[in-house]
C-alpha cells in the first residue's frame, strides 16, 4: 500500500520552525557560553604549552587542539568529547515528548505532512544548530591560534582540522539521535533526559575504562603464558578494544587521535601495535590520505550509530498513537 | 462531489485484545453538523484520529471527502480542521506566530498568509491578541485559536473534539455561536462531547456512544420519540372546564398530567402547542401560558440505559 503524496512535504517548515525555536531559547544560550568558556579555557592552556616551540613544530594548528599544560589534562579534543554530548542531549531530550506534553502534535500532524517530515526536521534542525556552534568555535579557535602563535596553518592542517570539525558534527548526531530516540520512547522530558545521561555517563566513562576489559577478559580468557612474562594478551587486548568501540566516544577519540597527531607513530593503526612493527617504519609524519585510511572504520561507525539510532527511533514513533 | 463529506463503515479499532471501536457506521451530510455524543473513554476521539489518517483503521473503512484517510492522508488532512481534545499552542510564540507556522505547514502562500491570519483572527475576536503570547491565553481563547486556525485553512469540514469542555458558560455560548458559523460557512462540523446538553442545541443529528458502539443515531426529536417515546413535555397554563379530556383528545398528545391549579402537563410525541392552543380555545377556556419543553438527550441517554442495563456488561465479559 503505498502512500500519497512526499515524506517530506512541509520539512523545511518544520526545520525553520525548530532552528528559530533552538537558536532563540535560553538553554542555547547556556549551553553556547558552556562550550564558548570551556573551550577558552582549554585553548588558553595549549596554546601556553606549545608557544615557546612554534619554530620548529609542523603541526601548530594541530596543536591547539591536543595539547595539554603540563600537570593539567584538559585538551581541547576531550572538552569537546564531553561537551558535544552535553549540548546535543540537551536540545534532543525533548524534541517530541514536549509535543505531546503541550499537545500540540496532534494538531500539527493533522496539517497536509507526514510524521516523517516533523521527526527529520527535528533531527536536522537539532544538528544543524549543533553545527553552526561548532563551526563558529572551529573557526574561533584556528582566528585565535593565528593571533596568538602568529603562524598560519598548511594546507594539510587545515584539511585535517576541517575533517576533524565534520567528525564532530557526525560525533553530535549519534547523541541527538540517542536523545531523540528517548524523547520519543519517554513520555516525560525528565525520564528521557536522565535516561540519555545516563547512557552517556555509562558509554563515556564505565565502559571504556572499565566494563570492556572485563567482557574482554570473559570472552578471551588471559593466555597464562603471557601472565607469567607481565605482558596482556594480545587476543585479550583486541577483544578489550573492538567492544570498548560500542562507546561513541572511544570512536570519537580514536579518530581524533588519528587524524590530529599525524606524527605520533602510536597514530599510524588502532589497535595494538607491536614493536616489531615499529622497526624500520618510515619516520616522519602520516599523509593525510592514510590517516584517513585508519581512522574511516571509526568515522563510518559514527555515521552509522547515528542512523541506525534515528531508524529505531522512526519505527517506534510511527507506530505511537498520537493520542495523549 | 457527492453529498456525503463523511462515512465510516463498520469502522473497528483494537489495540491488542482490547477493541475500543465496535464496528460503528454512520455518515456526515455536507453542511451538517453532526454530534458524537457520549461518556470519556467511549471511543470517540479515537473515531476522530481514524477519519484524520492519524490511527490505523483495524478493520471497516472510512471516506472523508472521498479520500481514504490510511492511503491518502494528506488529501484528507488538507481539507479538513481539526480541533483535538484540549488544544495545545506553542506557549512561546505568539497567537500570529502560531498560525502562521500552520499557515506554512498547509503551505497558504505568502502573500495570503498574513492576511487569512488577521482575518480568521478576527473572526473568532482574537484580532487584538494576535501580538500575545499563547502563553497567556486562557482556556477559552485556545479554543477560539483552535477554530481561527480551522478558518486559516478554509477547511471543508471540521472536527472538533470536547470543544466545549472545561469552559465557562458565557465561553462556551460564544463558541457555539462560532461553529453555528461554520455551519453558515458551508463548513460540515463533525463535533464530540461528552457534555449532552450543552452540544445538543448545535447539532443536527447525533450518534449517542457507548462502549465503542453507536447505540443511537438520528435527529434528538427522532431519539427522542424513538426512545421516550415522545419526550415533548408541553405544558398548558388554561383557564376553562374539562379542558383535560379535550386537551386528551389531541392527535399526538399521549398522556394528560394535571400539575397544580389550572395548569396541565401534555406528554407528546411531537411540539403540539398550535394544537393544544386551538383545543383551549375551542373549548371556550382562556389559554394563560403555553411553553414546550424538548426532549432532552440527557434523558434519552439515561432513559436507554436504564432499559439496556446490559448493554455494556455483554461486551465487557
Amino acid at each position: 500500500m503505498r502512500r500519497e503524496g512526499s515524506a517530506l512535504n512541509g520539512l523545511g517548515v518544520v526545520i525553520l520552525k525548530e532552528l528559530s525555536d533552538h537558536l532563540t531559547s535560553v538553554r542555547m544560550r547556556v549551553l553556547e557560553w558552556l562550550v564558548v568558556l570551556c573551550s577558552i579555557v582549554a585553548l588558553y592552556l595549549a596554546i601556553e604549552q606549545v608557544k615557546d616551540t612554534t619554530a620548529e613544530d609542523p603541526f601548530l594548528l594541530l596543536r591547539l587542539f591536543t595539547r595539554a599544560r603540563e600537570g593539567i589534562p584538559i585538551t581541547f579534543v576531550l572538552l569537546l568529547s564531553l561537551l558535544v554530548p552535553v549540548v546535543a542531549i540537551g536540545l534532543g531530550f525533548d524534541a517530541v515528548n514536549s509535543e505531546h506534553n503541550r499537545r500540540t502534535l496532534s494538531r500539527v500532524l493533522a496539517q497536509p505532512i507526514y510524521r516523517d517530515a516533523l521527526l527529520f526536521g527535528k533531527f536536522i534542525a537539532g544538528l544543524f544548530t549543533i553545527s553552526i556552534s561548532l563551526v563558529a568555535l572551529w573557526l574561533l579557535v584556528i582566528g585565535w591560534g593565528l593571533f596568538r602563535l602568529g603562524v598560519p596553518p598548511g594546507a594539510e592542517e587545515t584539511a585535517r582540522a576541517f575533517i576533524f570539525l565534520l567528525v564532530t558534527i557526525a560525533y553530535a548526531g549519534v547523541w541527538l539521535a540517542l536523545a531523540m530516540l528517548f524523547s520519543i520512547v519517554f513520555r516525560s522530558a525528565a525520564t528521557a533526559a536522565l535516561v540519555t545521561f545516563g547512557i552517556w555517563l555509562f558509554l563515556t566513562f564505565l565502559w571504556p575504562a572499565a566494563l570492556a576489559q572485563m567482557v574482554a577478559a570473559i570472552i578471551a580468557p588471559p593466555d597464562p603464558g603471557y601472565a607469567a612474562l607481565g605482558l596482556p594478551t594480545p587476543e585479550t587486548v583486541e577483544w578489550g578494544q573492538i567492544l570498548s568501540r560500542l562507546s561513541p566516544s572511544t570512536l570519537f577519540n580514536e579518530v581524533a587521535f588519528v587524524l590530529l597527531n599525524p606524527d605520533d607513530v602510536s597514530a599510524r593503526a588502532l589497535g595494538p601495535i607491536y614493536l616489531a612493527q615499529l622497526q624500520g617504519a618510515a619516520r616522519g609524519a602520516l599523509p593525510l590520505g592514510q590517516s584517513l585510511v585508519i581512522a574511516w572504520p571509526d568515522i563510518v561507525g559514527l555515521v552509522a550509530g547515528t542512523i541506525v539510532l534515528f531508524t529505531i527511533g522512526y519505527m517506534v514513533f510511527q507506530r505511537q498513537e498520537v493520542r495523549a | 462531489m457527492s453529498d456525503t463529506v463523511i462515512e465510516a463503515k463498520n469502522l473497528t479499532k483494537r489495540y491488542g485484545s482490547a477493541t475500543v471501536v465496535k464496528g460503528i457506521s454512520f455518515s456526515v451530510a455536507r453542511g451538517e453538523i453532526f454530534g458524537l455524543l457520549g461518556p470519556n473513554g467511549a471511543g470517540k476521539t479515537t473515531t476522530i484520529l481514524m477519519l484524520l489518517g492519524l490511527s490505523d483503521i483495524s478493520d471497516g473503512m472510512a471516506r472523508v471527502l472521498d479520500h481514504d484517510p490510511v492511503r491518502e492522508p494528506l488529501a484528507v488532512k488538507r481539507r479538513v480542521g481539526y480541533l483535538p481534545d484540549e488544544v495545545g499552542f506553542y506557549d512561546n510564540l505568539t497567537a500570529g506566530e502560531n498560525l502562521r507556522y500552520i499557515a506554512r505547514l498547509i503551505g497558504i502562500s505568502r502573500e495570503e498568509r498574513q492576511e487569512k491570519i488577521v482575518a480568521s483572527l478576527a473572526h473568532v475576536g482574537l484580532a487584538d491578541v494576535i501580538h500575545r503570547r499563547v502563553g497567556t491565553f486562557s482556556r477559552g481563547m485556545r479554543q477560539r485559536l483552535g477554530l481561527a486556525e480551522i478558518l486559516m485553512k478554509d477547511a471543508q469540514v471540521a472536527i472538533l473534539d470536547e470543544p466545549t469542555s472545561g469552559l465557562d458558560p458565557q465561553v462556551t455560548v460564544e463558541l457555539l455561536d462560532i461553529i453555528r458559523d461554520l455551519k453558515r460557512r458551508g463548513v460540515s462540523v463533525l463535533i464530540s462531547s461528552h457534555l449532552l446538553a450543552r452540544v445538543q442545541s448545535v447539532c443536527d443529528r447525533v450518534a449517542l456512544f457507548n462502549e465503542g458502539k453507536i447505540v443511537l443515531i438520528g435527529t434528538v426529536p427522532e431519539l427522542g420519540r424513538q426512545v421516550l417515546g415522545g419526550g415533548f413535555r408541553v405544558e398548558v397554563e388554561a383557564e376553562g372546564q374539562e379542558l383535560e379530556a379535550h386537551l386528551a383528545k389531541v392527535p399526538g398528545v399521549q398522556r394528560v398530567e394535571s400539575v397544580g391549579p389550572n395548569r396541565l402537563l401534555l406528554l407528546a410525541q411531537r411540539d403540539v402547542r398550535p394544537e393544544a392552543a386551538a383545543a383551549v380555545v375551542g373549548a371556550g377556556g382562556r389559554l394563560l401560558r403555553l411553553a414546550v419543553e424538548e426532549p432532552s438527550l440527557e434523558a434519552i441517554y439515561q432513559r436507554y440505559f436504564h432499559e439496556h442495563p446490559h448493554e455494556g456488561e455483554r461486551h465487557a465479559a
